[in-house]
């Protein structure tokens, strides 16, 4: 068989069918993101125009700003123990999950039901009534006879907790990657090794595990950004504030705060810009490091 | 020894139902909770906290909280909501699937660098263009418009352009030359026989798609600031500001009842959910 030349008709057809994707590509993210890259370096309020200022953001930003560093605080504190949890959770369900025992169906709608409202307003003004002082949190504590006087929203040592708790419940998008992971590895690697005398436990660390790592590296992306860019679930928890002490106030509620009510569009640039580094310096160390933990199957 | 082993395994199987449900039950019971409270009188709300089946339900918090504020009802609410997700998901599962076309049977030059930044965009942090396309769209007089929130779902989205790409690849490429040898062209090929051929694909794609735009929050956060263009994650935020009003049966009835459309569609499609997920491709 030949190489095949692009042939000119099939060419502008290829362009024609991505035309749609290309103007997207090109007019809301390539150009904002290279508008925004230049913003971060300026004073902006909409009204008047933009005006350079340097650095100036970025050293009000990393030497005096405090909310800025709460904020890096609460949401690298969030992602780094919310998205670990949240995957070996989302593991664990799918291995339970996982076999052809009667009522299987019905089991993964049941546990994938609380995510598909997800980050909806309604379920985070539903945690927010949750964990009220006079919330239901607090009812089920007072009827076990345990102390039931806690502020959760309102102590910066708890606050954090019910957001996590809030997105490790949610945990049914990597449970399903998982799922569908599992039903990837061959049968006959459990059978040779049922035969080699290996039991259930040595067999998820030799087998299933190894096998899933490539799904892993995926699932930790992306639930890595999702965990960096926050946002609803805070915003309606803690009303747009943060609170208690900025505990809550993660960096896209804060980037919020200051480009869309103070209008500070040349600051809340500067910011994404820092956020965007961030993401991609740590799925490059993910992706640097995927060769020593990541399993591939060689063909 | 078979006899034993027999009532082993059923000691076993009922040990596993005992405990995946009642993890399952544990997992939906705030959702129940809100559902049965919302159906509470009043008095129960308190006192009957943690209860999920109320005493003597009660549909008044539903009429109390359909209501709305400021004189307008959430059947505006619900109006406009429901005009942003239609419109997206259909705008979104189409072009979605053009696009996907064209990346996965079309040779043209350069394909595999924009299909690397479509796959790139995947990954960005929304910030980073949230701002730019703000000035975009307010210099464009769109904002306090539905236009900014349902325009951008007309260009695909990476996601579902990628899903259905995996899709496409696993269709025999004889049926497209099939076609040819028919004479149809290829837009013709994609609207006669591989649009119909990806349905399972876009469907799981259109549920997804409902889902968020259904729940959107920031995008109409930013661009809607008058109350009659709210949708409904924006109503019930004023509606249950804690500094406002304290009607909680209102707020946890109308809370429940946005979520209500959701879980229908979920019930009713839950197979093309579950199973519609495929990780071809995510192997390396």
């Amino acid at each position: 068989m030949k190489i095949k030349k692009h042939s000119t008709r099939e060419s502008i057809d290829g362009y024609l069918f991505i035309l749609p994707w290309l103007i997207g590509f090109l007019g809301l993210n390539l150009i904002p993101m290279v508008a925004t890259l230049y913003l971060g370096f300026t004073d902006f309020d909409m009204l008047s125009s933009p005006e350079f200022t340097g650095l100036a953001n970025f050293i009000r930003m990393f030497t005096d700003d405090v909310r800025y560093w709460a904020s890096v605080k609460a949401t690298l504190y969030f992602a780094f123990v919310s998205v670990p949890v949240r995957l070996v959770f989302a593991l664990f369900v799918a291995m339970m999950l996982h076999n052809n025992r009667r009522g299987t169906h019905f089991y993964r709608a049941l546990y994938y039901a609380p995510s598909v409202v997800g980050s909806s307003v309604a379920v985070a003004v539903m945690w927010r009534e949750i964990f009220g002082p006079n919330g239901l949190f607090n009812a089920i504590l007072a009827k076990v006879h345990l102390p039931a006087d806690t502020v959760w929203l309102g102590d910066p040592r708890f606050a954090i907790w019910t957001l996590i708790l809030l997105v490790v419940w949610q945990f049914g998008s990597p449970m399903l990657i998982f799922l569908a992971g599992l039903k990837q590895i061959p049968t006959d690697l459990y059978e040779s090794s049922s035969i080699d005398g290996a039991g259930p436990v040595r067999q998820f660390f030799k087998i299933t595990l190894p096998m899933l790592t490539p799904i892993f590296l995926f699932n930790l992306v992306m639930q890595m950004i999702t965990g960096f860019t926050a946002f609803t679930q805070s915003f309606i928890v803690t009303n747009g504030k943060g609170t208690p002490l900025d505990t809550t106030n993660f960096y896209a509620l804060y980037l919020y705060s200051r480009a869309f009510e103070s209008f500070q569009m040349g600051y809340g640039s500067a910011m994404a810009i820092v956020l965007l580094i961030a993401v991609a310096l740590f799925t490059g160390l993910i992706f640097k490091s995927s060769p020593m933990w990541v399993h591939y199957e060689s063909e | 020894m078979v006899e034993v082993n027999r009532s082993k395994r059923t000691r076993n199987t009922i040990i596993y139902h005992v405990l995946v449900i009642g993890i399952g039950i544990f997992m939906i019971y705030p959702i129940l909770w809100l559902g049965g409270s919302s159906l509470k009188p009043d008095g129960e709300i308190w006192t009957r906290m943690s209860a999920i089946f109320p005493l003597k339900p009660t549909l008044q918090h539903y009429v109390d909280g359909w209501k709305g504020f400021g004189n307008i009802s959430f059947a505006v609410f619900y109006k406009n909501t429901a005009i942003i997700s239609v419109v997206t998901t259909l705008a979104l599962v189409f072009s979605s699937a053009f696009i996907a076309y064209g990346f996965a049977r079309l040779h043209f030059p350069m394909k595999k660098f924009w299909f690397a930044c479509m796959l790139a965009t995947l990954m960005l942090p929304l910030q980073i263009q949230l701002i730019p396309q703000y000035i975009m769209f307010s210099k464009l007089h769109w904002v306090n418009s539905f236009k900014p929130i349902i325009i951008p779902s007309f260009f695909g989205r990476a996601f579902f352009i990628f899903m259905i790409v995996q899709f496409i690849r696993g269709v025999p490429r004889s049926l497209d030359e099939a076609a040819e040898i028919d004479g149809c062209n290829r837009f013709k090929t994609f609207f006669t026989i591989i649009m119909p051929l990806c349905t399972p694909a876009m469907i799981t794609a259109a549920i997804f798609a409902f889902y968020w735009s259904w729940g959107e929050f920031l995008m109409p956060l930013i661009y809607l600031n008058k109350p009659k263009l709210y949708t409904i994650s924006l109503a019930l935020r004023s509606f249950s500001d804690p500094s406002g009003q304290t009607d909680w049966g209102a707020i946890y009835a109308m809370s429940f009842l946005s979520l209500l459309p959701v879980f229908v569609i979920f019930i009713a499609l839950q197979k093309y959910l579950i199973e519609g997920i495929s990780t071809e491709g995510l192997k390396g």
